[in-house]
C-alpha cells in the first residue's frame, strides 16, 4: 500500500512559519497536485515528504509507516526535479542505474529495468549519451526514467515542466499522465501553473501562505471554490471580482449594488445572502460566464461596460472592459463585433455567480 | 585591437608588452646561457672588452655534469618530488573533505570554522618557524621528509579548501538531493556525485599546491640539516657555495634543472593553474 | 519485461537495504561535518595553533638553544625596542612592502590591461608571463644575484654600453642600493601574480559598460577611472591583501641576495628573526621578533577585510 498521510505538518524557517498545520490524505495510485503561488509552502511540503527538509512538528506516513526520522535513501520514493538534476559526468544509462547500484541490485536486474524504462520513454537511442548532449525534453525523460526504474512507492514531482518551452510543456504533460496511468504509482506533483494542476491531478490541493485552501477534484475547485483565493487562482483568464453592497428594501428581493453594477440576486442566492443585507461582499464572475446582452436578456442581470482592449484569440475574444471605476475581463464569442471605446451591455449567467464574505473571503 | 594609426598600436601596445615580456623572461634566459657557458668565459669581468654576454660560442655541459655527478642534486630532486607530491595529496584530501563540509552542510560552527581556516592562511611561515622547529624536533621528525610532509599542509590546506569551496558552490544542490533520494547516503552522494564533477577544481588545487610546495624554503631550511635530506632550493643554496666562492655555472644549472619539474607540470596544466590562482582571488 | 506489473513494494529492496550503523550516524549533518573537518583541524591545530601559542610563550622567556628558559615577561620585547637593528628591520620591512606593492599593482594593472586585448599568441604569452611566479623563488633569485654581481653583472655591462654609467654599480654591496635591488627583484617576481589576477577581474567586467561609457562621451582614461577601476576594486583588494602579507613576511629573496646586509641595509623581520633565533641560537628573542610581525599583519588584514566587505556590498 502506498498511501501518503500528512498529519498536522508544520515547518518553521528562521522564524517564518512556512507550512501551517497541513493535513492531507493521498490514496494509493492517486495523482495529487499541490498548487499555489510562490512561497505558499507547496515545495516545502513536498521536500518534507521526500526527507530533504526536517519536520518542525507533525507526522508524515508513507505506506502507513511514520517516516519522520528516515533519511531520503530509506523512504523508497523517487523525485523529478525542475532542473532535471541529471548527473553530468555519467551517461544516461548510468544516470538511470545509479539508484539501483546504490541499493546493490544485480547487473542483470539493473539492465532489465533500465531497458524497460527507456522503452516506455522512447530514449533507448540516448542511453550512451551524456546529459549535455540531450535536448530539454530528452533530459526530462531521462529524469523520469531514473524515477521509474526504482519502482518506488511514491513519485514526487517538483515543477518538472517549468523549464520547458510552451509546446514541449503540453507534450510532456500528456506523457506524464500516460505514464501515471500505465504505472499506477502514487504521485505528488507540485506546480504553480493551475493549468497543469487541472489537467494532471486526480485531486488538487490549493495552498497559500502555508495553509491548505481547498482540496478537491479539479472541476470541484472550478465550480465550487471554497474561498476567493481559490476562485481567483483556478481558471484562466482569472475570475473578475467586484465589491458590492447587498441592499434590500423591506421584504423586497435583495440586490447587489456597486458603482456601475445593479443586479437583482437570483432566488438561490437571495436566501443565502439575506443576512448580508447592508454589508459589503465580493462578487465573482468568470470571464467566460459574461456575454454580450441581447434583447431577450433580463435587464436586472446585466450591466454597462466600456471596452478598453480587444484581444482576438480566434477561438474567443477577450475584452477588457471598464465597469464603473474598475475593470473586468470578458471572454465572448469570436463573432462579436466590438471596438475600443464601444459601450456594451454585458449579461451574466445567473447560475454562475459567486459570492464571498467581505471579511473572511470564504464562499457564501 | 587598438584602433587607429599603426604607430599608436606600436607605442601603446607592442612596445610595452614586449618590454614586459623581455624583462620577465630575461633572467631565465640568463640562467640558461650561464649554465652552459665555460668557466673562462663565465668569469670575465663586464668591463673587459671581450665580454659577450648574450650567447656563448663554446657551450659546455660541464656544469650540468658536475651538478648531477658530484653533488647530491639528484637526491635533492627526488626528495623535493616526494615531499611535494605527498604534501599535495594530503592537502587535497583534507581540502576536499573540509571544503565539502563548509560549503554543503549546515551546522552551528560553519561560519566560524570557515573564517578560522581563512585566517590560518594568513599566518606566514616566517612567524611560526622557530616554535615549529621545536615541535618538529619533539615529535622526532627533525631532519626527515616527514617534517615537511606534515607541515606543508598548513599553508596548502586552507588554499585547497577555499578553492574547492568555490567549485562546490557552483554545483546545484539538486544533484545531491536527487542522489540521496535515489538511495545514496550523504557520504556516498559526496563521493560519487560531487567529487567527480569537481575534478577541474581538484586539478587546479593540486597543481597550485604542488608548485607552492616546491617553492617553500624556510621550513626546509630550518627543519632539515643533513645534505642528503635537503630539498632542491635548500641544497642549491647551501651546498653549491664553498665559503665565499660561488660555483655560478653549476648554481645556474641547478637553478635551471630545479625549475624544470614545476615548469613541466605547469605547462600541461596552465589553464588549471590560472583557474586556481584566479579562483582563489575571486573568492 | 512488461513494466505494468509493478508491484511496488517488496522488489524495491530486492537489492539490499543493509547499511552499516556508521552510515546512519553520518547522515546527520553535524556528525558528518565533524568527521570531515577533523583531519584539517588536527593538522592546523597541531602545526599552526600550537606553534603560535608556543611562540608566544617562548617570546616571554629567555630560552636559548639547549637551554629551556624561565619566564621573563616582556623583557625580550623591551630589548627589541631598544635594538637599533630591529628598528632598522622594521623600517626596511615597511618600505619594502609599501614600495613593492605600489609598483606591483601599477605594473601588474598595466600588463593586465595590455593582455586584455585579443592578439595572436595571447594564450602562450599569458603562460610565459607567469614563469617568474611559478619558478621556485630561491632559484630565480640566484639568477638575479648573478645578474647583480659587481664584477660580472650583465646589467652593468648593458648600462655601460649605453653610456649611462662609467664605473661599476655594486647593486648588492652598496648599502644605499641594496634595498632598491631587493625591491626590484620582488617587483619582478610579483608582477605576474598581480597581472593574471587582475586580468581575470577585468574579464568579468561586462564590455557593454565600456561601450555605454564611450557613447556617453568618456575618453579612455575616464572610462578606466570611472568604470573599470571601481569594478576591479574587490579583486584588487584581495590580491593586495595576499601580496602584502607575503611580502611583509618575506624571507627567501633577501636571504639569497644579501642575507640581510650590507650593514643591515636589507634586514627584514623574517631574516632578522632567522639570524637571531637560528643563527645565534637566541630562540626566545627570535620568537619575539617573529611575533612582532603579528600586530601589524593583523591590523592590515582586518582593515582590508573590512574594506572588501564594504566594497562588495555596493
Amino acid at each position: 500500500m502506498a498511501r501518503v498521510v500528512v498529519r498536522n505538518l508544520n515547518k518553521m524557517f528562521d522564524g517564518v512559519h512556512a507550512v501551517k498545520n497541513v493535513n492531507l490524505e493521498i490514496n494509493d495510485k492517486e495523482f495529487v497536485v499541490l498548487v499555489g503561488p510562490s512561497g505558499c509552502g507547496k515545495t516545502t511540503t513536498l521536500r518534507m515528504v521526500a526527507g530533504l527538509e526536517s519536520i518542525t512538528s507533525g507526522e508524515i506516513l508513507i505506506g502507513d509507516k511514520v517516516v519522520n526520522e528516515l533519511p531520503p535513501m530509506d523512504r523508497d520514493i523517487a523525485m523529478v526535479f525542475q532542473n532535471y538534476a541529471l548527473y553530468p559526468h555519467m551517461n544516461v544509462y548510468d544516470n538511470m542505474a545509479f539508484g539501483l547500484k546504490m541499493r546493490r541490485f544485480g547487473r542483470a536486474e539493473i539492465n532489465a529495468r533500465v531497458q524497460a524504462a527507456a522503452e516506455i520513454l522512447g530514449i533507448q537511442a540516448q542511453l550512451q549519451r551524456k546529459p549535455r548532449q540531450l535536448s530539454g525534453g530528452q533530459r526530462q525523460r531521462v529524469a523520469l526514467g531514473r524515477a521509474i526504474v526504482r519502482h518506488p512507492k511514491v513519485f514526487l514531482f517538483d515543477e518538472p515542466l517549468s523549464n520547458l518551452d510552451a509546446k514541449l510543456r503540453v507534450q510532456m504533460r500528456v506523457e506524464i499522465k500516460k505514464i501515471h496511468d500505465r504505472l499506477g504509482t502514487t504521485a505528488i506533483y507540485v506546480t504553480h501553473d493551475q493549468v497543469e494542476a487541472m489537467t494532471l491531478g486526480d485531486r488538487v490541493v490549493v495552498m497559500r501562505d502555508g495553509v491548505v485552501q481547498q482540496v478537491g477534484e479539479p472541476l470541484e475547485l472550478y465550480n465550487a471554490p471554497a474561498n476567493r483565493f481559490v476562485a481567483g487562482f483556478i481558471g484562466s483568464p482569472a475570475m473578475n471580482f467586484a465589491t458590492v453592497k447587498i441592499v434590500a428594501d423591506a421584504d423586497g428581493p435583495p440586490w447587489a449594488h456597486s458603482e456601475g453594477i445593479r443586479i437583482k440576486l437570483p432566488a438561490e442566492f437571495a436566501d443565502r445572502l439575506r443576512r448580508y443585507v447592508g454589508e459589503e461582499v465580493t462578487l465573482g464572475i468568470r470571464p467566460e460566464d459574461l456575454r454580450v446582452a441581447s434583447s431577450s436578456d433580463p435587464t436586472d442581470l446585466a450591466f454597462d461596460a466600456l471596452v478598453e482592449v480587444v484581444e482576438k484569440l480566434g477561438s474567443e475574444i477577450l475584452l477588457d472592459v471598464r465597469v464603473g471605476p474598475s475593470t473586468m475581463a470578458a471572454a465572448v464569442e469570436p463573432t462579436v463585433q466590438a471596438k475600443v471605446r464601444d459601450q456594451l451591455r454585458l449579461a451574466l449567467n445567473p447560475d454562475r455567480l459567486y459570492f464571498f464574505d467581505g471579511v473572511s473571503q470564504a464562499a457564501i | 585591437m587598438i584602433e587607429g594609426a599603426k604607430w599608436r598600436r606600436w607605442v601603446f601596445f607592442y612596445i610595452p608588452l614586449g618590454a614586459f615580456i623581455l624583462t620577465l623572461l630575461f633572467p631565465f634566459y640568463w640562467m640558461m646561457v650561464t649554465a652552459v657557458r665555460p668557466d673562462n668565459e663565465l668569469y670575465r669581468p663586464w668591463s673587459a672588452p671581450n665580454y659577450a654576454p648574450f650567447w656563448t660560442t663554446h657551450p659546455t655541459l660541464d656544469h650540468i655534469r658536475y651538478l648531477l655527478q658530484e653533488t647530491l642534486f639528484n637526491t635533492w630532486m627526488l626528495n623535493t618530488l616526494l615531499i611535494s607530491i605527498a604534501a599535495t595529496l594530503i592537502s587535497l584530501a583534507c581540502g576536499l573533505l573540509a571544503g565539502y563540509a563548509l560549503s554543503r552542510l549546515k551546522f552551528r560552527f560553519a561560519g566560524l570554522l570557515g573564517t578560522a581556516i581563512f585566517i590560518t592562511y594568513l599566518v606566514p611561515q616566517t612567524l611560526l618557524f622557530i616554535p615549529l622547529a621545536d615541535i618538529v624536533r619533539n615529535f622526532r621528525l627533525g631532519d626527515t621528509p616527514w617534517a615537511l610532509i606534515l607541515t606543508y599542509p598548513t599553508f596548502l590546506i586552507p588554499f585547497c579548501t577555499w578553492l574547492l569551496m568555490g567549485y562546490f558552490k557552483a554545483i546545484p544542490r539538486e544533484l545531491e538531493e536527487c542522489a540521496r533520494i535515489d538511495g545514496a547516503a550523504r557520504w556516498q552522494a559526496m563521493l560519487y556525485i560531487i567529487f567527480p564533477i569537481a575534478v577541474p577544481g581538484i586539478l587546479s588545487a593540486g597543481i597550485f599546491a604542488f608548485t607552492l610546495s616546491w617553492n617553500e624554503f624556510i621550513y626546509a631550511l630550518v627543519f632539515l640539516s643533513s645534505p642528503a635530506e635537503k630539498t632542491v632550493s635548500v641544497g642549491v643554496t647551501s651546498e653549491l657555495i664553498r665559503g665565499d666562492v660561488f660555483y655560478w655555472g653549476s648554481l645556474m644549472a641547478g637553478a635551471l634543472l630545479g625549475s624544470i619539474p614545476v615548469a613541466f607540470v605547469y605547462s600541461f596544466f596552465v589553464e588549471y593553474y590560472v583557474a586556481g590562482l584566479t579562483g582563489a582571488v575571486k573568492g | 519485461m512488461a513494466v505494468s506489473d509493478l508491484a511496488t513494494t517488496s522488489d524495491t529492496y530486492a537489492g539490499s537495504a543493509r547499511r552499516w550503523p556508521i552510515t546512519r550516524l553520518l547522515e546527520d549533518e553535524r556528525w558528518l561535518a565533524f568527521v570531515l573537518l577533523l583531519p584539517t583541524m588536527v593538522v592546523l591545530g597541531l602545526f599552526i595553533a600550537y606553534p603560535f601559542v608556543k611562540g608566544v610563550l617562548l617570546s616571554v622567556t629567555d630560552a636559548k638553544v639547549g637551554v629551556p628558559g624561565s619566564f621573563v615577561g616582556m623583557q625580550n620585547f623591551v630589548l627589541l625596542l631598544n635594538d637599533s637593528i630591529f628598528r632598522v628591520a622594521v623600517w626596511n620591512t615597511v618600505v619594502y612592502t609599501a614600495v613593492t606593492t605600489v609598483f606591483k599593482l601599477a605594473l601588474g594593472l598595466w600588463l593586465a590591461l595590455l593582455l586584455n586585448r585579443h592578439f595572436k599568441g595571447k594564450a602562450l604569452t599569458r603562460a610565459f608571463i607567469l614563469l617568474p611566479f611559478i619558478i621556485p623563488t630561491v632559484l630565480s633569485t640566484f639568477a638575479w644575484k648573478w645578474m647583480f654581481d659587481p664584477t660580472f653583472s650583465v646589467i652593468n655591462w648593458t648600462l655601460f654600453r649605453f653610456g649611462l654609467i662609467g664605473s661599476r654599480i655594486n647593486w648588492l654591496g652598496d648599502p644605499n642600493l641594496a634595498l632598491i635591488s631587493v625591491i626590484i627583484v620582488n617587483i619582478w617576481r610579483g608582477v605576474p601574480f598581480y597581472a593574471i589576477s587582475l586580468l581575470a577581474g577585468l574579464q568579468t567586467i561586462n564590455p557593454e559598460l565600456h561601450d555605454a561609457a564611450a557613447i556617453d562621451g568618456a575618453r579612455p582614461w575616464q572610462r578606466f577611472w570611472y568604470v573599470t577601476w571601481p569594478l576591479l576594486l574587490p579583486v584588487t583588494m584581495v590580491v593586495v591583501l595576499f601580496s602584502v602579507i607575503q611580502t611583509f613576511a618575506d624571507f627567501q629573496l633577501v636571504y639569497v641576495l644579501t642575507g640581510g646586509g650590507p650593514a643591515n641595509a636589507t634586514q627584514l623581520f623574517a631574516t632578522y628573526a632567522y639570524q637571531i633565533g637560528v643563527g645565534t641560537g637566541l630562540l626566545s628573542q627570535g620568537a619575539a621578533i617573529s611575533l612582532a610581525m603579528f600586530p601589524v599583519l593583523f591590523v592590515v588584514v582586518i582593515a582590508q577585510l573590512l574594506y572588501i566587505r564594504r566594497v562588495e556590498t555596493l
